[in-house]
């Protein structure tokens, strides 16, 4: 399903180049549940980054489906994020101005989805996480697990193919993070690939394959 | 995204930020409050003169003697001829579309009834003028028409003058001294104010020929002449021209119209109210500027949002939008408040002053509605072109 060949991602910091990235080949099988490990600043978000389309590479192919994604104009990037990825954050990242279910919406409401189909898919999407009782909280009415389940629910309300998450228990205590794990394995035996960034060796363990990263490159697991 | 949703979206977003909110649209407010009180008052001084002028009659030509404009030395040591009564009753007779004139002869003197004493303008004229200038008798009646009494000795007082002079004691039919000479107070005005600088309520009015003798004038002081319409003012101006040329063998009086003095007077006026839009557009801008800022520290504060809208696929387009469509919301909220609170300034106004007839212009409540939009699109376009501008990457990490 997704294809890294030779990517490549380089920041220029004052005079210095910086590689985040250095030649990362990867290969991500449909409905695969993948974690990748390293330690901070070894590259791992700034990969999860480019599967999400949220940055480019410098140099390297991208393949989405069969297809080259990583030179896409910015509106079908836009399209790509919107229809077949989902993204989890390690701050969860809700506006706190709106409700549970507001939050939900948000990703079909720039989609164009009608009001009331809107309505009715993310009532499904939190039940699905197990907070139909929470719809018409605020996050700060929520607890910090409540809060990523909600970002889950916001995440899969698209029904995406590639769900990212970014250190997903990286803010969590134990039991929350072991809720909001099985939300995700959930998800993930509904069909959705997965993909973690994390340091923790727990979470890791539960996928079904690990890839471990140093210094922008795979040093064990990769393809 | 339907408009609908984008601006529910840019209230839920400027709900969220209530200090925010609020400050800006009271910058707004502000400016467009000092458009319209301002306009108000421009538009309400414009009118009130022209009221005055229009109350005076616009089919009106004042004939004063002399010339105004400079044209030399007159040859044989020329001197301006007298301005008669004749003068005026053979204009009244022989130029056409004339409905009646009323000479005027002034002076000030002091008016003296028993032991109290008033100095006032007195007015030498006839009948006709009191329908010349619409000057209505509260009690009694105006100066008698017919050549027989224009050497008479009647007088009508202003309503001050009359209370002045005799307090709460009924004026009428009692004797009056000015200088040595006695009149008869046949009539008392009703208040009108001041009008053409004369103060109507003090002064006092007697027949033209008698106040020419005890005045020792020799010529009037105006001739007012009163059209059938304001059609052919210019001719009419040019026939009384030609027939006091041929009686006096000089051109030798000036001629003003209403319609000339009214239009230099809405001239300036009309540039006082420009003045004062110029003034409260300047508030407008600093207004602008005010919701520049607040984008801008919305779109810094807001990075992470910005971010997370386009990991959720938002396109550029949405963004810039969303961001808009705030500002713009933002300032329309501004526009509303400013022009309740300007029309409650001007209704506070009026009650103060009711004779001033100070109302928003039509033109400024539009302009001032369209201008808050277009503050909040102009100066709201380079904040949300910096949000879609944003990496979503380095939003969301707030690297």
């Amino acid at each position: 399903m997704l294809e890294l060949t030779g990517i490549w991602r380089t920041y220029v910091v004052g005079d210095s180049e910086v590689n985040a990235l250095r030649d990362v080949f990867l290969e991500v099988e449909r409905g695969e549940h993948l974690a990748v490990m390293g330690p901070s600043g070894s590259g791992k978000s700034t990969l999860l980054h480019i599967l999400g389309c949220l940055d480019r590479p410098t140099a390297g192919r991208y393949l989405f489906d069969g297809r080259e994604v990583g030179a896409l104009p910015d509106d079908e990037r836009s399209h790509l994020r919107q229809h077949e990825i989902g993204f989890v954050f390690q701050f969860f990242h809700l506006l706190s101005r709106l409700t549970a279910q507001g939050n939900v919406e948000l990703p079909m409401l720039f989609a164009g989805v009608p009001r009331d189909e809107r309505r009715r898919r993310a009532a499904r999407a939190l039940e699905a996480v197990g907070l139909a009782d929470r719809a018409h909280h605020r996050p700060d009415q929520l607890s910090g697990g409540q809060r990523q389940r909600v970002a889950i629910a916001r995440a899969v309300v698209m029904e995406p193919s590639l769900l990212l998450a970014d250190e997903p228990t990286g803010n969590l205590d134990r039991s929350s993070a072991l809720e909001v794990m099985e939300v995700l394995e959930e998800m993930n035996r509904g069909g959705q690939t997965l993909i973690v960034v994390t340091h923790d060796p727990d979470v890791a363990g539960r996928a079904r394959r690990v890839v471990r990263m140093s210094d922008g490159a795979f040093v064990e697991g990769a393809v | 995204m339907s408009p609908l949703e984008l601006i529910g979206f840019a209230f839920g977003a400027l709900r969220g930020h209530r200090l925010r909110t609020v400050l800006s649209v009271a910058g707004v407010a502000v400016g467009i409050a000092a458009v319209v009180a301002l306009t108000a008052l421009g538009e309400g001084a414009r009118r009130y003169v022209v009221q005055e002028f229009t109350s005076l009659g616009s089919n009106l030509l004042i004939i004063m003697p002399g010339k105004v404009e400079t044209t030399g030395a007159m040859p044989f040591g020329g001197v301006a001829h007298d301005l008669t009564i004749e003068d005026a009753q053979a204009i009244a007779q022989r130029v056409g579309g004339v409905v009646r004139t009323a000479p005027v002869a002034a002076a000030t003197e002091t008016v003296q009834a028993g032991d109290r004493g008033r100095s006032l303008a007195i007015l030498g004229t006839t009948a006709e003028y009191s329908q010349v200038r619409q000057v209505t008798v509260a009690a009694g009646r105006f100066l008698p028409s017919g050549e027989a009494h224009q050497s008479g000795a009647e007088l009508v007082l202003g309503s001050k003058a009359a209370r002045e002079l005799f307090g709460a004691a009924n004026p009428l039919g009692k004797t009056v001294r000015v200088g040595p000479y006695r009149f008869r107070v046949v009539g008392v005005l009703a208040p009108k104010g001041r009008s053409l600088g004369f103060d109507f309520d003090d002064l006092a009015f007697v027949p033209v020929r008698t106040a020419m003798r005890i005045f020792d004038r020799s010529s009037l002081f105006r001739v007012l002449v009163e059209m059938r319409s304001t059609d052919g003012l210019d001719q009419a101006k040019e026939d009384v021209l030609g027939l006091l040329r041929e009686r006096h063998r000089a051109d030798d009086v000036t001629i003003v119209t209403q319609g000339a003095v009214l239009s230099a007077f809405s001239a300036i006026l009309a540039v006082l109210t420009a003045a004062l839009v110029a003034i409260a557009s300047v508030s407008l801008t600093v207004a602008g500027i005010g919701i520049m800022n607040v984008m801008l520290i919305s779109v810094t504060e807001r990075r992470a949002e910005i971010g997370l809208l386009k990991a959720l696929g938002a396109r550029n387009r949405q963004v810039l939008g969303a961001f808009l469509t705030e500002a713009v919301v933002l300032s329309s909220l501004g526009g509303l408040v400013g022009l309740g609170v300007g029309a409650l300034v001007v209704r506070l106004f009026v009650g103060i002053y009711p004779t001033f007839p100070a109302t928003p212009p039509v033109w400024a409540i539009s302009l001032s509605i369209a201008v808050s939009v277009l503050v909040g699109g102009l100066f709201g376009v380079w904040p949300a072109r910096r949000a879609t501008r944003l990496d979503p990457v380095t939003a969301l990490t707030g690297r």
